[in-house]
């Protein structure tokens, strides 16, 4: 579709004046700067701006989108309810479940198997922001490599020990959702009605 | 004539005996609705469908009813209004929705009916965003042994007592009852009775939330990402009109799909559960010869060409030898293509219908309180012959053969060594009843100089063949069945044959020597210029619910979606 006319507003460059027209203060400006970090680098004195990877790693911020991980709740369990809302939000197509009848008694469904191809992910997040129980979490986990493609995709139990690697580390990325979580996810708790009331 | 005004708009509705929704309905107008199904008795018991109804005097003024009443109990006549979305009526159904939600789990991420809930969907178009309760949610155990096909998940229940309806009306078996009172409510059965009567299942589909779930479905998959195609049960000789649900190639479930001149509403648990062998791993994929060094896998080109010359040497050596066996649960353009095809050898080549199932009696429903069908008009019947297809067959047989030889015909000529070369067409169901060719015929097989068999699964029979090609299922083909009563229904494929395999109808076309793909609303068209007694193809298109003899076929059948795997 065209763009309107008067919808387009025209924008002048702004006038120069007699001394911009010489242009000496901006060179004599870009010399300073030049300088300065000149002489930053021989006394040693300045920032750092390469870092020694891989010997240093960077430091992510928490919300930053790399591997997945599956979270465990408070028994150890994989928290995933398999509602598929994950693989269905996927634009990849890359997340594989088979659901099951849970083997708990608490629960009504869990997923018997949970699979990512993470060569085939494009690390939008939109399986985070899709899931209703904070079970799938990208972490800050950036330098994944393997030696073939069977590697690369990462089943339930790989997904939970990357969990466990970053409790370990204390990487653990921000939450997505702000305030309580929806019903599905703590059944039976006091917390139930008072969420459910935002819900219904 | 009588003409109701739904929001306005004039409806005309004939002399037919409707209620406020049906009405709405045919004005393309929603009433939102859970207990009134057009199947079972009314009860008005959710209040769902609450709207303002009044009266449209001959002079022209309006007299409303002075409050809302529910759609499904109030019947229309001539000159009735009904108002569905005045504030009166909407805030009655924003607070029939918030009172039905109470109670209820809102776990729709791990609920099976998410997706196709009408809880869901009327709280969308019909509801409020917010939920006045403070206290919290009752949760009454689930009752996972309420019958061998079906699972209660009790706190989803919103109590519309279709279920409860329907083992009362329909089945006749009444399993099913209310007990407790008030927000105590829950759907229970009797100890030691559990839910077991032959059309169960239907309790799932009549279910409007997720509080009834069939065992079979639980948790395969999430229904948005099934694809569903139009088709008909193979089960049986009712031909229920069913929808499949699929999903990369494999049957996740059968639905029944409302069809007024099949079988009405519902479907039997045999019909709906029976289609497992379909996803098998264990099926014929790949055409097979057999040589002097036993059985290989060939190409499908090499294995028609086979079948071609066998046929073409043994009939020009003795062309009443050349018989083919016809199945009941061929499609009527199979078995018109491979008649043409067997007859193109000569007139005397032999034509017979194959072994028709049969099992028991017609089993009528409903049932009165001993187990014997109720007096009355049956409201659905599972019938004893177990094919989809016979009287389709019998029709394409008699046109080429004047008359239906039995399958008796081929056993004895088989005795008497006078069968050279045959055709044994595939498609019959693996089922616990054993396998359709009788066991004590299979080594007279050995004298057959050229047998070709169609089989969905090795068996005895295929191994005595010289050329097997693997069977499609029904729901791998396009085509036609014809039910008891000669209603005509179009049947479509869901998923692709499995392997190397094609479909039955497109062997026979390139056993024919015709070229391209199998069409089946072509071959209708052509079926119906032939055989006179099949006129109900002539267009090609049978519609949603089917033609019925010596109705008029429709024109054009509506868009189909064709399934992406």
């Amino acid at each position: 579709m065209a763009i309107n006319t008067k919808d387009v507003t025209w924008v002048e460059p702004p006038q120069l004046g007699l001394l911009d027209q010489l242009y000496l203060p901006a060179i004599v400006g870009g010399m300073a700067t030049a300088l300065k970090h000149l002489l930053e680098t021989v006394t040693g004195t300045g920032p750092d701006a390469t870092q020694q990877y891989p010997e240093e790693k960077p430091k992510l911020p928490p919300h930053y989108r790399g591997l997945h991980r599956l979270n465990r709740d408070e028994k150890g369990r994989v928290k995933c309810v398999a509602c598929f809302m994950c693989s269905t939000a996927c634009p990849a197509h890359c997340i594989d479940i088979v659901a099951a009848p849970s083997p708990w008694n608490d629960r009504e469904k869990y997923p018997e198997t949970f699979v990512i191809d993470e060569l085939r992910c494009i690390y939008c997040g939109m399986c985070e922001q899709a899931c209703p129980v904070d079970a799938i979490e990208l972490t800050s986990i950036f330098d994944l490599t393997g030696l073939s493609r069977e590697q690369m995709i990462f089943d339930k139990e790989k997904l939970l020990s990357v969990y466990d690697e970053t409790v370990r580390r204390g990487t653990d990325p921000v939450r997505t959702h702000s305030g309580k979580l929806g019903p599905a996810s703590e059944p039976g708790e006091a917390g139930l009605t008072e969420s459910s009331s935002a819900q219904s | 004539m009588a003409t109701v005004y739904v929001n306005d708009q004039p409806v005309d509705i004939g002399n037919e005996k409707l209620n406020c929704v049906q009405a709405a309905e045919k004005a393309g107008v929603l009433i939102p609705h859970y207990c009134y199904h057009p199947a079972l008795s009314v009860v008005a018991s959710c209040r769902m469908c609450l709207v303002e109804v009044g009266e449209k005097k001959p002079d022209g003024t309006i007299s409303m009813m002075p409050k809302v009443v529910p759609g499904c109990q109030t019947p229309v006549k001539d000159g009735t209004v009904i108002v569905t979305r005045s504030d009166k009526a909407k805030d009655a159904q924003e607070r029939t929705l918030e009172s039905l939600l109470l109670n209820h789990p809102l776990d729709c991420p791990v609920c099976d009916k998410a997706g196709e809930c009408t809880l869901q969907d009327y709280s969308f178009g019909f509801g409020k965003a917010e939920s006045r309760m403070h206290d919290e949610k009752k949760t009454p155990p689930n009752k996972p042994d309420l019958g061998p096909n079906i699972d209660l998940f009790t706190d989803r229940c919103i109590m519309c007592s279709r279920c409860v309806r329907f083992t009362r009306e329909i089945s006749g078996t009444s399993e099913l009852y209310i007990t407790h009172r008030g927000d105590h409510s829950e759907i229970a059965v009797f100890p030691g009775d559990p839910l077991d009567n032959k059309l169960s299942t239907n309790v799932v589909d009549l279910c409007p939330v997720g509080a009834l779930a069939s065992k079979d479905f639980l948790y395969k998959q999430r229904v948005w990402n099934l694809k569903t195609v139009d088709s008909v049960c193979p089960g049986c000789s009712t031909g229920c009109s069913i929808h499949i649900d699929g999903n990369k190639g494999v049957i996740h479930r059968l639905r029944p799909r409302a069809n007024p001149k099949a079988q009405g509403h519902f479907m039997c648990d045999e019909g709906r559960l029976g289609y497992h062998y379909a996803n098998s791993a264990d099926r014929l994929r790949e055409p097979s010869i057999r040589g002097p060094h036993g059985w290989t896998p060939v190409g499908y080109r090499e294995a028609v060409q086979t079948a071609q010359q066998g046929f073409n040497e043994h009939s020009l050596r003795s062309i009443t030898g050349v018989w083919a066996v016809l199945s009941p649960f061929m499609t009527v353009e199979e078995a018109y293509l491979l008649a043409l095809w067997i007859r193109d050898f000569g007139k005397e080549a032999r034509l017979v219908l194959g072994p028709v199932p049969r099992e028991g009696e017609d089993d009528h429903y409903p049932k009165d309180c001993r187990g014997n069908a109720a007096p009355g008009v049956p409201k659905f019947t599972i019938r004893a012959e177990k094919c989809p297809n016979r009287i389709g067959v019998e029709a394409i047989l008699k046109h080429f053969t004047g008359t239906v030889i039995g399958f008796d015909a081929f056993l004895t000529a088989l005795g008497k060594g006078h069968v050279k070369s045959a055709f044994l067409a595939g498609g019959y169901l693996p089922t616990g009843r054993g396998h359709w060719f009788p066991a004590e015929a299979v080594p007279l097989l050995e004298q057959v100089n050229m047998l070709v068999v169609q089989e969905i699964f090795t068996s005895a029979l295929s191994q005595k063949a010289h050329v097997v090609f693997p069977s499609a299922t029904w729901a791998e083909k396009e085509g036609t069945f014809l039910n008891h009563q000669g209603l005509a229904q179009e049947i479509h494929w869901n998923s692709a044959p499995p392997g190397e395999s094609r479909t039955d109808g497109q062997v026979y076309l390139d056993l024919l020597g015709r070229t391209g793909l199998m069409r089946a609303h072509q071959l209708r068209r052509e079926i119906a210029q032939v055989i006179p007694s099949l006129s109900q193809l002539s267009t090609g298109h049978l519609g949603t619910e089917g033609v019925l003899p010596g109705e008029a076929p429709p024109v054009q059948s509506p868009k189909r979606k064709i399934p992406v795997s």
